[in-house]
């Protein structure tokens, strides 16, 4: 771990590979997420000392101690909170979170709805497996209504949160998801995250091979995957399929798959905006049997970052009241001189 | 105005009292806190040494002229030094019948009772659950009763204002202030000024405020329903520039310097509790000081915050109750485990779950030593009078940092709404507060220790060459990288707690304030201070062999406090909660160490102290 190299201008992969064995699963989804990542790293322009990698308690949250930057492996769910702190104080660093379902939607269910309205500048990169790892086996808050798991032999009766739905809910400025495997579309999220002033919020569906294997399949397969997945681009019309031959239009207030023959048109389709907070809320949530899932970014919108406007009321108060003169603090109110 | 009323003229009598309490109470909505904060800066401005109590419903609002929406503020000034707020009641300010009630048992015999006469309405005797008037039936002769009509004399002196009936109802209780300030020969010019500035937006309730205030004074001075009024003379005091403090703001206050004097930023993260918000109050006004307050969405957050800010190189703080330090265990293991600086402020009050929120308690002593999973070696420190609020802040930050550890300090109810006079201490009378960041790769291990301190080595992120990775998982001795070997684990348990326990070696010789030897030696902590010193004081002065120690660091201990027991026949541990410091002496010390007990939400009286010990010396 004690890397002879300073902060140079041309990093690569390599630099950001810490001297710790991984030890996830053999197969893991995380492998793949974290090569990604360390991919993408070098290419941001950001010296390696000011990159800090906090995560709470889960396979995914073990991320920070593979990365050669600061980091943090805290507890179950408190990631969100740590990171927030360190960024309101530390606006200088680059804030990443590495969290999993039942880490960031179970535990740290309120950490994660407010770091999220805050908007401080954290990039939030969440392992959804859809099933509880480390502790083998039980279902997770994104876990299928009905599963069979060890704590759920009958099937679980929860209703699931769509983490997606969830960010958009909690006024997420930056919503997306991604796949383990689809690497380019990962890297390509990853670098807009980082770009995103504010929070940004990546679901990344990870395949656990022990414990909830295929849970993607239909997503990743090769045979599958373009009939089941739609790539959401800013400006482009919903189009997906094999031979991109199938599409989502306006039907009321809802969605509607549509094949694009007789008479139905590209022109007939939704046109993603990246702006339109209604369209990103519709499409977070739609999924299997009836609709594709979509990939990308649902929403990207700008507004001021928590810890920006933090500094800017420091620095108006000091601008107003001038450098705290601590001598005046203490003899604040009504004082008296004893002689 | 001057500060004597021209009393000797209206062929009135001047009494001399060395102290006097007085309480004000009535209604929460009656402004009681308001007139009893203002009495004590006359107070404080007189040269008085003094002490308060402010006792106050947990509602905000509670249903008017009952019982449970009593609210009072009690303060005892006086011209020698003032340990408490005093055990019985000189005077009694009663502005209903349900204060009159839940107030007039501390009133002592001959006590002088001043009510608002019409506010004893058949309705507001219901309320209070009077079944006749005490102002008729003779249930009040052992006092001197003052019945004022006070609500009547502040409508007409406001008639030609054209106010609303609320508002005139509003100003009232700066009659019972300016009447009372006549009394004490208090100038009331502060409170004018404070009236001033607290309604400089909203010149007309200023001018209404005022006028009652005056009219109160006014009132006394004129009326011959007062033949007597009293005075307190100076106290002899440390000579310096003085203010008041409460707790509260004092902890604030020694948070910023301690920040100051180390020369990094202070950080707060908290969530909002009672009794401890008014420290968050405090810290965010005071941005420019460079002082950052994150009020998180729950109190794990407001630690966690903290912690994030204190990896990255602040004086990190966070401050709470006893709920509240229920959620945080968690992170204040993590922090123990990680080794980074952080002063978690409890605000005790009375528990357990909900309990008394506004009502003070000493109930947290065995959560913040032991409430966490494993051995969690955390030092502790507890603040004895409001005033030291500054000084034990200032020393947890001091700690934290040079130990790279999680500090504990305790505070509670009592201590962080009660106030006193503060000698305004200069910066260059504080200790000093290093800082160093380790920024040198050579030879660098995250957990490689001070061979002193034991403490590791503090690295902030944005330190080129120095990139590593902290966390809750066991840590090997060194690098600090996860380690699962039995005997590693073994060696940071036994280092951590090494760690904590060395800290006993700069803690100052146990003071004992009487002889070193003796009877009885009364061992206490925290916010009964001032009872205990009273009491111990009280018995001695009959020439009894009993003295006191007052224990700042309750984790260490000091290291010579076993042989200052010995010393002792026996040892009274008085304690608001049901025996915890004392169940901490017999284990630690094998000595027959006997607790006081007082778990009712209110501080200990000295006299309860005082008959303990006598009974102690007794048996």
């Amino acid at each position: 771990m004690l890397m002879s190299t300073m902060s140079s201008p041309k990093l690569t992969r390599k630099d950001f590979v810490s001297d710790q064995e991984v030890r996830w699963c053999p197969g893991c989804g995380d492998y793949a997420i974290l090569a990604q990542v360390q991919k993408v790293m070098p290419e941001l322009g950001v010296a390696r000392e000011n990159i800090v990698f906090i995560s709470g308690i889960g396979c995914s949250s073990r991320f920070p101690y593979y990365m050669n930057t600061y980091g943090f492996h805290s507890i179950h769910g408190r990631a969100p909170a740590i990171a927030s702190g360190l960024k309101a104080f530390r606006p200088d660093l680059s804030v990443w979170v590495a969290t999993g379902d039942g880490d960031a939607l179970s535990i740290g269910g309120n950490h994660f709805i407010h770091v999220l309205r805050r908007n401080l500048d954290i990039n939030i990169l969440l392992f959804n497996n859809r099933i509880y790892g480390l502790t083998k086996g039980q279902y997770s808050p994104t876990s299928e209504q009905g599963k069979i798991t060890k704590s759920t032999p009958f099937g679980s009766v929860d209703h699931p949160f769509n983490p997606a739905s969830v960010a958009l809910g909690a006024d997420g400025s930056f919503v997306a998801r991604s796949i383990d495997v689809e690497a380019k579309h990962l890297q390509d999220l990853i670098r807009r995250a980082y770009e995103h002033r504010g929070t940004a919020f990546i679901e990344i569906l990870q395949n656990c091979n022990i414990f909830n294997d295929g849970a993607f399949a239909s997503l990743t397969d090769k045979d599958t995957k373009a009939d089941h997945q739609l790539v959401l681009e800013h400006g482009k019309p919903l189009i997906f399929g094999k031979s991109r031959n199938k599409g989502l239009r306006m039907r009321g207030h809802s969605l509607d798959v549509v094949q694009l023959e007789n008479g139905i048109s590209e022109s007939d389709l939704v046109v993603h905006d990246e702006n339109d907070s209604a369209l990103a809320f519709m499409l977070s949530l739609v999924g299997p049997p009836e609709f594709p899932v979509p990939i990308g970014v649902f929403r990207a919108r700008q507004r001021p970052a928590y810890e920006t406007a933090l500094a800017a009321q420091m620095q108006s108060a000091i601008q107003r009241q001038g450098n705290g003169d601590l001598e005046e603090l203490l003899s604040r109110g009504d004082t008296w001189t004893v002689k | 105005m001057s500060a004597l009323p021209e009393t000797a003229a209206a062929g009135k009598s001047v009494e001399e009292r060395t102290s006097v309490v007085i309480r004000f109470a009535g209604d929460s909505g009656d402004g009681m806190q308001v007139a009893g904060m203002q009495f004590t800066n006359e107070s404080a401005l007189a040269g008085n040494d003094l002490s308060t109590l402010p006792d106050f419903p947990a509602e905000i609002r509670a249903p008017a002229g009952t019982l449970a929406g009593v609210s009072g503020f009690q303060l005892n000034f006086s011209s020698r030094e003032v340990f408490t707020p005093g055990d019985d009641l000189d005077v009694l300010v009663a502005m209903n019948p349900a204060a009159l009630k839940v107030n007039l048992v501390d009133l002592r015999s001959n006590g002088i009772l001043i009510v608002d006469t019409e506010a004893f309405s058949d309705t507001n005797l219901k309320k209070a659950e009077y079944t006749s008037n005490p102002l008729k039936d003779g249930s009040l002769d052992a006092f001197q009763v003052f019945p004022v009509d006070i609500s009547k004399l502040t409508a007409l002196t406001l008639k030609d204002m054209n106010l609303s009936a609320r508002i005139v109802s509003r100003c009232k209780n700066f009659f019972a202030l300016g009447l009372t300030s006549w009394m004490f020969h208090r100038s009331i010019e502060p409170t004018e000024n404070w009236i001033r500035q607290r309604f400089r937006k909203t010149p007309e309730l200023a001018e209404a405020n005022s006028r009652v205030l005056r009219a109160g004074y006014n009132f006394g001075d004129t009326t011959e329903m007062f033949a007597t009024s009293y005075e307190v003379k100076p106290a002899r005091i440390q000579c310096g520039k003085y203010r008041n403090v409460t707790g509260n703001t004092a902890i604030a206050l020694g948070l910023v310097t301690a920040a100051r004097q180390a020369g990094i930023p202070l950080f707060l993260g908290s969530y909002p509790i009672t009794p401890a918000s008014d420290i968050l109050h405090e810290l965010a006004g005071l941005k420019n000081f460079g002082v950052y307050t994150f009020q998180a969405e729950d109190e794990i957050a407001g630690i966690g915050a903290a912690l994030g800010a204190a990896f990255g190189g602040a004086a990190a703080v966070t401050t709470t109750s006893g709920p509240g330090m229920c959620l945080k265990a968690e992170t204040i293991n993590l922090a123990v485990s990680v080794e980074l600086p952080i002063v978690i402020c409890d605000i005790q009050r009375g528990g357990p779950s909900t309990g008394l929120p506004t009502k003070t308690e000493q109930g947290d002593l065995l959560m913040a030593l032991f409430g966490r999973n494993s051995d969690s070696p955390v030092p502790v420190i507890a603040a004895s009078t409001p005033v030291d609020c500054f000084y034990a802040a200032f020393e947890s930050i001091r700690i934290a940092i040079k130990y790279m550890t999680p500090v504990i300090l305790l505070s509670d109810g009592y201590l962080a709404n009660g106030s006193e006079p503060w000698r305004i201490p200069r910066t260059a009378e504080l200790p000093e507060v290093p800082v160093r960041f380790r920024t040198d790769p050579t030879g660098f291990f995250p957990y490689l220790r001070d061979e002193t301190t034991l403490s590791r080595p503090w690295v902030i992120p944005g330190t080129p060459g120095l990139e590593h990775r902290i966390g809750g998982l066991e840590k090997e001795y060194l690098s600090g990288n996860v380690c699962y070997a039995p005997t590693n684990h073994e060696q940071m348990m036994r280092v951590r707690a090494r760690k904590v326990a060395g800290i006993a070696a700069e803690i100052p010789p146990t003071e004992v304030r009487g002889a070193p030897a003796g009877d009885v030696l009364v061992v206490a902590w925290g916010s009964t201070f001032g009872a205990v010193a009273a009491a111990v004081d009280e018995v001695r002065a009959r020439g009894k062999a009993v003295s006191h120690v007052h224990l700042r660091y309750l984790n260490p201990l000091p290291s010579d406090l076993g042989d200052v027991l010995k010393r002792f026949r026996k040892i009274l541990v008085p304690e608001l909660n049901l025996g915890q410091l004392v169940k901490i002496l017999r284990a630690e010390y094998l000595v027959d160490a006997v607790g006081l007990n007082k778990v009712q939400g209110l501080p200990f009286k000295v006299s309860e102290i005082a008959q303990c010990i006598l009974r102690a010396l007794e048996a």
